[in-house]
């Protein structure tokens, strides 16, 4: 069974941290992230860019509609997400909005990814 | 990370909140100030023992609001007149919880705290001063070193500006529609400054003044946070991350500034890269261009470039044309010339510049890109004249260094050792396209 674990935490306070502080937590995560690879049970890994570097797409309507920033509302759930590589933000909301033809309803939020592990061999 | 380490980063996050909440209630910011120190200090005696509260802003709020009321109560007893205006608000805070600040109460209490930072009677240095020590919470000591000024020069700075932002009542006030923006805009230019200050720096420097860049970017990010649909300041924090992004490939191990062309691309910041070039895609989505957005547009060019040769020299001949019909200015026309050089040659380049000799006559990078593109063209007397006054006018070691290595180049070539077509670098201009 996979599961995906999701990163909550204050953005403030992470973007608080000195670039010191930040790699130490990066060195740590790293030890814990190298063991998991080893024994085969980690997939990817992403580090998303602060939320100001989000744009929401609402595709609750039709045409949808884009809006700066992250997606804010609670009613909605975190259902799923995508990882797609794209030269720029067009090219990613050109992708969202074809995926919210399929599926219409809800949002996608649309976040930069700062940091990327890929270890397609650990979970197959 | 340590215990303290950790408490100082959710204390530093959640500081601008706190403060300017603590400004609404007391109105002064040396009150406001002292109050989220003394909330702080309890922060860091209460929170090891019981654990971080679910909302630090609003427990520092509550804590300093208290602090603060004991503290004027305390003193008023010792003044026969007491300030009542300066606590003329505690009857709806004292009714108020902490719990009912919404969001819109924080929009405008951080508008209102960086407004006031920012007033229009304070002189840009001091609004510097201010912002950093209230609402970034550097130390005086901190700010003193990032200035290379000494600690009493700068406490007096930031006195000054207090003793200014008391006297102009008015600067409590959220200002109406009309006001805002030239505000706002007040502000973005002030966290421009802020970088600035900190991205002018030589090597011996770079590590104290690397903090005024990220205090810089963190207010963008701030002020962002607050006006999340406003192009240009998204186009400021791009700026800003995209110039940032570059620092560890400024200095050579020696210590000498390394123009942008020559930097090892392999050290710059990707993260910081993506960050600013996401932020550009936003801006650029508005169609409402400014100059914040078309320099992030140029860093972002050179961003963009894997290696120097890959920069794409006519879209930036191009931004920086757009940059001059915004902002008029000889040095930005020089900067296009630079473009220009690189994207058609020599000659239509220094076409352009020679009207500037009047304006630029004592301009160190006037007289070092006229001597490039003269030496490019063959013209190495002429050539060598210009490099001879870039060098009396160098600001700094490094660019009379610089110079200097241009003018052994023409030497070699009067000597026959090298071709007139040997490879020529630009002179950097002050712009984007040039560090150190």
């Amino acid at each position: 069974m996979q599961y995906a674990i999701l990163c909550y935490h204050d953005e403030k306070v992470t973007c608080a941290w000195s670039k010191e502080e930040d790699d130490a937590v990066m060195v740590k995560l790293g030890v814990v992230m190298e063991r998991l690879t080893r024994q085969g049970k980690l997939g990817p890994v992403a580090r998303l860019l602060p939320t100001t570097a989000a744009t929401t797409l609402r595709k609750d309507r039709e045409p949808g509609l884009v809006i700066d920033g992250p997606f804010a509302e609670t009613k909605e759930q975190l259902l799923g997400f995508y990882i797609v590589d794209c030269a720029d933000l067009d090219e990613v909301l050109g992708i969202a909005r074809e995926l919210g033809q399929a599926n219409p309803g809800g949002a996608y939020e649309i976040r930069p990814v700062g940091v990327f592990f890929d270890t397609p061999k650990a979970v197959s | 990370m340590s215990e303290s380490a950790w408490i100082g980063a959710v204390l530093t996050a959640a500081r601008p909140r706190a403060v300017a909440a603590l400004l609404r209630y007391f109105r002064n910011l040396d009150m406001a100030d002292e109050a989220f120190q003394e909330a702080s200090l309890r922060a860091l005696r209460t929170w090891p023992k019981n654990g971080p509260p679910r909302d630090a802003a609003a427990w520092l709020i509550m804590v300093g609001r208290n602090a603060g009321i004991d503290a004027v109560r305390r003193t008023s007893k010792q003044d026969p007149l007491p300030p009542e205006e300066v606590i003329s608000d505690l009857t709806d805070v004292e009714a108020a919880t902490v719990e009912q600040i919404d969001s819109a109460d924080y929009r405008d209490d951080i508008l209102r705290l960086l407004f006031t930072c920012c007033h229009p009677e304070l002189p840009a240095t001091q609004q510097i001063a201010l912002a950093l020590r209230i609402v970034s919470g550097l130390s005086v000591k901190q700010i003193a070193r990032a200035f290379l000024v000494g600690e009493a020069a700068m406490e007096q700075r930031i006195t000054r500006a207090k003793a200014r932002v008391a006297d102009a009542r008015v600067a409590f006030e959220t200002p109406g529609a009309a006001d805002r923006a030239e505000r706002v805009a007040a502000v973005a230019a002030m966290i421009y400054l802020v970088f600035n200050e900190g991205y002018t720096t030589n090597v011996f420097e770079q590590g104290v003044k690397a903090t005024l860049c990220e205090e810089a970017i963190r207010l963008a990010r701030l002020l962002l946070g607050l006006y999340p649909t406003e192009p240009e300041i998204m186009g400021l924090a791009a700026l800003l991350l995209l110039q940032h992004a570059r620092a560890a490939a400024r200095f050579d191990p020696d210590g000498s500034a390394v123009l942008l062309d020559d930097q090892d691309r392999t050290r710059w910041n990707r993260t910081q890269i993506a960050e600013g070039l996401a932020l550009i895609d936003k801006a650029v989505r508005h169609r409402r261009p400014g100059p914040y957005q078309v320099q992030a547009a140029i860093a972002g060019l050179h961003a963009r470039a894997v290696r120097a040769t890959d920069t794409d020299w006519g879209e930036i001949e191009l931004l920086y044309g757009t940059l001059e019909r915004m902002q008029p200015s000889p040095v930005i026309t020089l900067n296009r010339s630079v473009a220009v050089s690189k994207a058609r040659g020599p000659a239509p380049a220094l076409a352009m510049i020679e009207p500037l000799a009047g304006k630029l006559a004592s301009y160190f990078y006037f007289h070092g890109a006229r001597g490039a593109f003269l030496m490019e063209l063959g013209r190495e007397p002429e050539a060598r004249i210009a490099f001879d006054r870039a060098i009396a006018l160098a600001n700094t070691p490094a660019e009379a260094a610089h110079i200097r290595l241009q003018i052994d180049r023409l030497t070699a070539i009067d000597q026959g050792h090298a071709r007139r077509s040997s490879q020529v670098r630009d002179l950097g201009t002050p712009d984007l396209g040039k560090d150190g």
